[in-house]
């Protein structure tokens, strides 16, 4: 088999086609009607305006986690703190917010130090999983699930102690902030809010600029390929890994932020809702290429909220998504071993 | 038992490790195997003990044609290899580890084969507690354990890649009886080394291997003289040298210290002068390249200082970094492992290593840039070329187009290795080009011919010893071999004392 572009598409077209064909299996396994199941997944993102703006909402936390994770993919970290990172951006944001709200400031100043409150908060999660990699050599995936489930208590600790709602603390988190303090809705939209739309575009369009166009870029890249001839070649490591874990935490914080000031209004439990995780699989699905995760990322956001119809409409459960983006980027993953296993065949033999 | 190898052939790619290799070693012979780096001896015991699959060609044992795909059906026929590095399992216990290779059935019988165990260690006379952890142990007593385990599981050939390497001297001591004792109660030992005085020692036969073909095979008594010849190959008559004149002190090492994982180097003093070569001459492993690398800054001496210029400015401690700003640049030999960066174009080397200031990369320049590099250093290769993709002398041409200018001081590894004539040629004359402005060199190399061809002075390692820099104009190959396969070392410590 030759390396052509032709045959690298229809290994992509391939892993899709499988991904259906199990996810169909699942559903038939599980007394469905697949393509009823599909279509209302279809209707339920694109239907209406109201579901579209719905996908929007829920595609810029997965942007913003995803151009993080390009970032720390790029110079071969693997990031699996950022659900912390994100949890972190949330309990930051909100904090600011608790401080604020009665001040009588502006709201819009208070948003935007929320906002900045709550990329710090990443920020600091995360370059303190790249200190324990670096001066602890503690393995950035040990590090970073070990800091999740920290982040995690904290969160729960905070909505049920210091700031639980006044009378009884709820699992449905904090007491909602007033509405002023709510990021500014699109018209005609319910939950949509344009000021979060532009951070996320503005955001990936930054990534894809440093990473392809930068000298710094250019250097997580030779970092991350090889770090020993990146060092010889006179280029400092740690401090570039140091560098990228910081700005994914930037990312990670500013999706906790969007999270509390334009989805939630408050600190919910699983304020993260697994952006972060999701982020990883699209991440690993465009291969780490920046210019497809936009467009990759607003399809998974599509799935994932076309599949909330599904327990009204056909008593199925909506984590049918997750098994579809699942066994996608498995497939996809699968294929280009499978490739490349062939691909190395063939010049054994020619 | 008798092992009989018949026409063995390997190849990987277009290199022959093995050459139609055919010998025999009867029963109750220590066997030595001699040659230099990449001779092909470790090619043809792994094929032996079933790590590798040979191309074409047979194995015999006791005349018998036997197939040995994997190291487990190697141990089945009965041949055990104690590898350079012991294949242990150093967190698990002395007896756990002992027991593993075991065919068994379920549940272990720890007890029975403790008793075994210390049954014959008594036999050898080894003092390992069954009970400690692998880890615990020294490299002699790890290859201890492997020697009683290989015995335990039937071994009746025992191949021992360079063991000598990294044991204190009343373990070599050790080893060697037990092996003199194995030989006598009819086992087979082949011994790979490339220590001569190891190989005078121990063995009672000695076979060469050059360039992965058998050059012959000699008894007892070892003539030495022929021995070197074999290994090396056949004086060739040297072109004089014009004698340099010496330049200003480029690098100044004081009494250095180094620690190795296996080795240890003590007290190396040398000046390098602006414009001269300095080659480092040893077999593999012997200290050159923990040297070369610590005067780069990359790994850092325990005792002594470097000190770069004329200024002797001190930069014992400094990172690899700090080295470079000064002028130092470093060529590891590993061209796709530890020198460039695979995935990456040979633009985006050009960019990184020369530092270019900005923040967007100015792309227009950066392809002129890599253009007149390719052009200068005549690469066969696009400026879009991933490195990879480039064969073994560009890839070596690309490393020296990637060094800035002006240099002080150049440390190479191996600066010509795997490369064909046409690039050794064009590599030297680059760097003599460096050395003409006044860089110095300082190279390490298993080739003898080189060493003596470029040198101006030559530094001989030999298990963590080294020599005072001896006069290239002063050396021949047959002297540079037995001082890298550890004779006539007292011979020169006498001349130094007279001197």
């Amino acid at each position: 088999m030759r390396d052509t572009r032709t045959n690298r598409i229809l290994f992509q077209i391939g892993a899709i086609l499988f991904a259906l064909i199990v996810t169909t299996l699942v559903l038939s396994l599980a007394g469905a009607q697949p393509f009823a199941a599909y279509k209302y997944i279809m209707l339920g993102a694109v239907g209406s305006w109201d579901v579209v703006s719905n996908v929007l909402v829920s595609w810029v936390p997965l942007l913003l986690a995803t151009s993080g994770l390009l970032v720390t993919f790029t110079v071969g970290l693997w990031n699996i703190g950022i659900e912390g990172q994100i949890t972190l951006g949330a309990i930051f944001t909100t904090w600011a917010m608790r401080l604020l709200q009665d001040s009588g400031w502006n709201p819009s100043l208070i948003l935007v130090i929320a906002v900045l409150a709550g990329m710090l908060g990443g920020t600091l999660w995360a370059l303190l999983a790249g200190a324990l990699k670096t001066f602890g050599g503690v393995n950035e995936i040990f590090g970073g699930l070990g800091l999740n489930f920290v982040a995690t208590a904290l969160n729960i600790w905070l909505i049920f102690g210091p700031w639980k709602r006044p009378g009884v603390a709820s699992m449905s988190g904090t007491l909602p902030f007033d509405r002023s303090l709510w990021m500014p809705i699109a018209a005609g939209s319910s939950r949509l809010t344009p000021a979060t739309l532009v951070i996320a575009i503005v955001g990936i369009i930054a990534v894809y600029a440093t990473i392809e166009g930068t000298y710094f870029g250019l250097k997580l890249k030779a970092v991350g390929r090889n770090p020993k001839s990146a060092y010889i070649l006179g280029i400092p490591t740690w401090q570039h890994m140091m560098a990228s874990f910081a700005i994914c935490g930037v990312f990670a914080g500013l999706a906790g932020a969007v999270q509390v000031t334009a989805v939630y209004h408050r600190l919910i439990p699983s304020i993260s809702s697994g952006y972060g995780y999701l982020g990883l699989m699209v991440a690993m699905l465009v291969g780490y290429k920046a210019s497809l995760a936009a467009p990759v990322a607003l399809f998974f956001a599509a799935l994932n909220v076309g599949s909330i119809q599904l327990p009204i409409i056909l008593k199925l459960d909506s984590s049918l998504a997750g098994v579809l983006q699942g066994t996608l980027v498995l497939f996809v993953i699968l294929g280009q071993g499978v490739r490349t296993k062939l691909l190395k065949k063939t010049k054994v033999s020619s | 038992m008798q092992v009989e190898l018949r026409g063995i052939t390997k190849c990987f790619g277009a290199l022959r490790a093995n050459d139609n290799i055919s010998f025999t070693v009867p029963p109750s012979t220590i066997e030595g195997i001699l040659g230099e780096n990449g001779a092909g001896k470790s090619t043809l015991m792994k094929i032996l003990s079933g790590f590798y699959s040979p191309d074409s060609g047979d194995i015999l044992l006791d005349g018998e044609k036997v197939k040995i795909d994997t190291p487990a059906d190697a141990i089945l026929q009965g041949i055990g290899m104690l590898h350079q590095d012991p294949l242990d399992f150093p967190p698990l216990k002395v007896i756990d580890d002992f027991i593993l290779g075991e065919k068994g059935g379920l549940l272990p019988n720890r007890k029975r084969a403790s008793k075994e165990f210390k049954e014959l260690s008594a036999r050898f006379d080894f003092s390992i507690d069954p009970e400690s952890y692998v880890d615990t142990l020294t490299v002699g007593e790890r290859q201890q354990l492997e020697i009683l385990r290989l015995l335990w599981l039937g071994a009746r050939v025992l191949i021992l890649d360079e063991p000598t390497t990294g044991i204190s001297l009343p373990q070599k001591e050790k080893l060697f009886a037990t092996l003199k004792k194995l030989a006598a109660e009819g086992m087979t030992i082949l011994f790979v080394s490339h220590k001569l005085e190891d190989v005078e020692a121990l063995c009672s036969r000695a076979t060469v291997l050059r360039q992965g073909k058998l050059i012959g095979t000699m008894e007892l008594p070892f003539a030495t003289k022929a021995l070197v010849e074999m290994m090396f190959g056949k004086e060739m008559p040297q072109e004089s040298k014009t004698q340099l004149k010496m330049g200003m002190n480029v690098l100044n090492a004081k009494h250095i210290d180094l620690d190795g994982v296996r080795i240890q180097i003590k007290g190396v003093d040398l000046q390098v002068h602006a414009g001269e070569v300095i080659g480092l001459a040893g077999m593999e492993g012997s200290g050159q390249t923990l040297f070369l690398s610590a005067c780069a800054g990359l790994s850092q001496p325990v005792g002594g200082s470097f000190c770069l210029d004329e200024e002797e400015k001190d930069m014992t401690g400094q990172t690899y970094h700090e080295f470079r700003k000064k002028g130092v640049a470093y060529l590891p030999a590993a061209r796709l492992e530890q020198a460039l960066i695979p995935g990456l174009s040979l633009t985006e080397h050009f960019i990184l290593s020369e530092g270019m200031r900005g923040f967007f990369i100015d792309r227009k320049k950066a392809e002129d840039l890599a253009k007149s590099r390719i052009a200068l250093y005549n690469i066969k290769g696009r400026p879009d070329s991933t490195v990879e993709s480039l064969s073994g002398g560009n890839q070596q041409r690309a490393l020296l187009a990637l060094m800035r200018d002006p240099l002080k001081l150049i440390l190479v590894e191996h600066p010509t290795r795997g490369l064909d004539v046409e690039s050794t040629i064009y590599i030297w004359g680059k760097l003599k080009e460096r050395c003409a402005n006044g860089t110095a060199i300082v190279f390490i190399s298993s080739d003898l011919d080189e060493i003596l061809k470029y040198s101006d002075r030559v530094l001989v390692f030999f298990a963590g010893r080294v020599t005072p820099p001896l006069n290239a104009s002063s050396l021949n190959v047959e002297r540079l071999g037995r001082l890298i396969g550890g004779k006539d070392w007292d011979m020169l410590e006498t001349e130094a004392a007279h001197a």
